[in-house]
């Protein structure tokens, strides 16, 4: 078969570490995103002017640059221009958070100006406080339609951090590609091995969470 | 559909000696150049059932919404039980003292329709969540859907939404309720429901200042009529506005609800 090596040595738990890797970036990306996207979410509604204006060209700074772009910027620009030495980790971790912010902060965006003005006057004729009518009556109607393309972001975000390992962050792809380098000679058929593994492990985690993105969809057009 | 005379319902000499419940005094109100109300006086006493009825764009509801604080007035002042509530900042516990149901029902869709009932109470008032509820679910059967408490609103008809609404409104106890349209919206065999419900509080001598298109509702309901057009109170009177309107625009307005075949 020629696949005997990823079963011998610590092969697979080299895996698994750079998959843990994958996820710390992606998780503690999307932990971050999500308080920094629901407020800048919320302002993007706001009537000032200015706040909208700033926060457009935040988020379309975001969009338009491709991820690598920004990795580039953020791991190499910053220690050149500003002489700060971020960790590839770290700098993978400001990008990933920039990015998913941005995206979550226009889906807030969408999902609280979908809600039609009459909920707000209906709980204005209740006498609910502004407070209460964006606690109670708003932001659960928002985070209904708001889930689904949140998971969905989740998934890109993850997808994504493979490229990581191009400012030297040694992730689940990179940890593969070490993994062919050192097999190269005794496996020939050891690179179609590996990525079919890689693409495994991407499979185990993304599927769960496209499922859940359908399910949440599904439930949320009840 | 014909309402039984009450016995409390005397407002004509009520009118002259009680403090109304609501009062407008000389609302003003535009939407850039469109002068929608232009000075409107009107007072609903205590008990008394108010239709205000008019031409499309006539500016009733815009009327209900000014009264409610849904909309800045730009001139005149809101009384309720004569005292000024049209502050710049109208304060909780003011509007809270009058209820409003709208064409669109707007239920709020994320909870049940007794939470729906019973948000308001336990939120603004602090009330018990069980005395609330059980408050909530009395209203619910009085308007005949005891069995829907649980359901969520998306899974009732248009009349049943609308139903709810009066009671989420009246779970507050409001001095003085506000209808806006509350049939426009429905298919024509749900607005009997939905109306008869609304002549049973009549009889039961909540306050009411109701905006209407139904001409027999309005006819069975009304203690006063209030016709407006052009932004000011074009006519006042009892319910034999109907039969007999002393203006001229009135006739023009009730004409435009019959129908006549050219040649007969």
């Amino acid at each position: 078969m020629g696949a005997e090596f990823l079963f011998q040595g610590a092969t697979i738990q080299r895996l698994l570490a750079g998959l843990g890797v994958t996820l710390r970036i992606s998780l503690i990306s999307v932990a971050l995103s999500v308080p920094l996207g629901v407020v800048m979410g919320v302002l993007f509604t706001r009537k000032n002017r200015v706040l909208r204006a700033v926060l457009r060209v935040y988020l379309d700074f975001i969009r338009v640059m491709p991820q690598l772009v920004l990795l580039f910027l953020v791991f190499f620009g910053s220690a050149s221009s500003l002489g700060l030495n971020f960790s590839g980790e770290v700098a993978s971790i400001i990008v990933f958070t920039a990015w998913g912010a941005a995206e979550l902060g226009d889906l807030v965006r969408a999902a609280l100006e979908a809600i039609p003005q009459s909920q707000y006057d209906g709980a204005f004729a209740l006498g609910l406080t502004s407070k209460q009518t964006f606690a109670r009556v708003i932001l659960p109607q928002a985070l209904r339609s708001l889930l689904p393309p949140s998971v969905n972001l989740v998934t890109r975000i993850i997808k994504t951090t493979s490229l990581c390992m191009l400012i030297g962050v040694v992730e689940v792809v990179r940890v593969g590609q070490q993994i062919i380098d050192f097999n190269r000679f005794d496996y020939p058929m050891g690179a179609l091995w590996t990525y079919a593994t890689l693409a495994l492990l991407y499979f185990v985690i993304c599927w769960p969470l496209s499922l859940l993105s359908r399910w949440l969809e599904k439930r949320s057009s009840r | 559909m014909t309402r039984p005379t009450r016995p409390q319902s005397a407002p004509a000499e009520a009118a002259t000696s009680a403090t109304p419940v609501l009062e407008l005094r000389g609302i003003r109100k535009s939407f850039g150049s469109n002068v929608v109300l232009d000075g409107i006086d009107l007072a609903v006493q205590a008990g008394e059932v108010v239709v205000l009825v008019g031409p499309s764009g006539c500016g009733k509801s815009t009327l209900l919404r000014c009264a409610i604080g849904l909309e800045q007035i730009d001139g005149g002042e809101v009384l309720l039980d004569g005292s000024v509530v049209s502050g710049a900042q109208r304060d909780q516990q003011a509007r809270t003292r009058m209820g409003m149901v709208f064409q669109s029902y707007d239920l709020f869709p994320n909870m049940t329709v007794l939470d729906n009932v019973t948000l308001a109470p336990t939120l603004v008032r602090n009330a018990d969540k069980a005395q609330a509820e059980e408050r909530a679910r009395a209203l619910l059967a009085r308007v005949g859907l005891a069995e829907k408490a649980d359901a969520w609103p998306n899974t009732l008809s248009g009349g049943q939404q609308q139903r709810v609404a009066i009671c989420r409104a009246l779970a507050m106890d409001p001095e003085v309720l506000l209808l806006d349209e509350v049939t426009a919206a429905l298919d024509p065999e749900m607005v009997h429901e939905v109306l008869q419900v609304v002549l049973e509080l009549a009889d039961e001598g909540l306050t009411m200042l109701i905006v209407t298109h139904e001409m027999s509702f309005a006819r069975a309901i009304a203690d006063r009529v209030v016709m407006l057009d052009g932004g000011v109170v074009v006519e006042e009177g009892g319910p034999d506005f109907f039969e007999h309107p002393q203006t001229e625009r009135a006739r023009a307005f009730l004409r435009t609800f019959e129908f006549h075949r050219v040649g007969r």
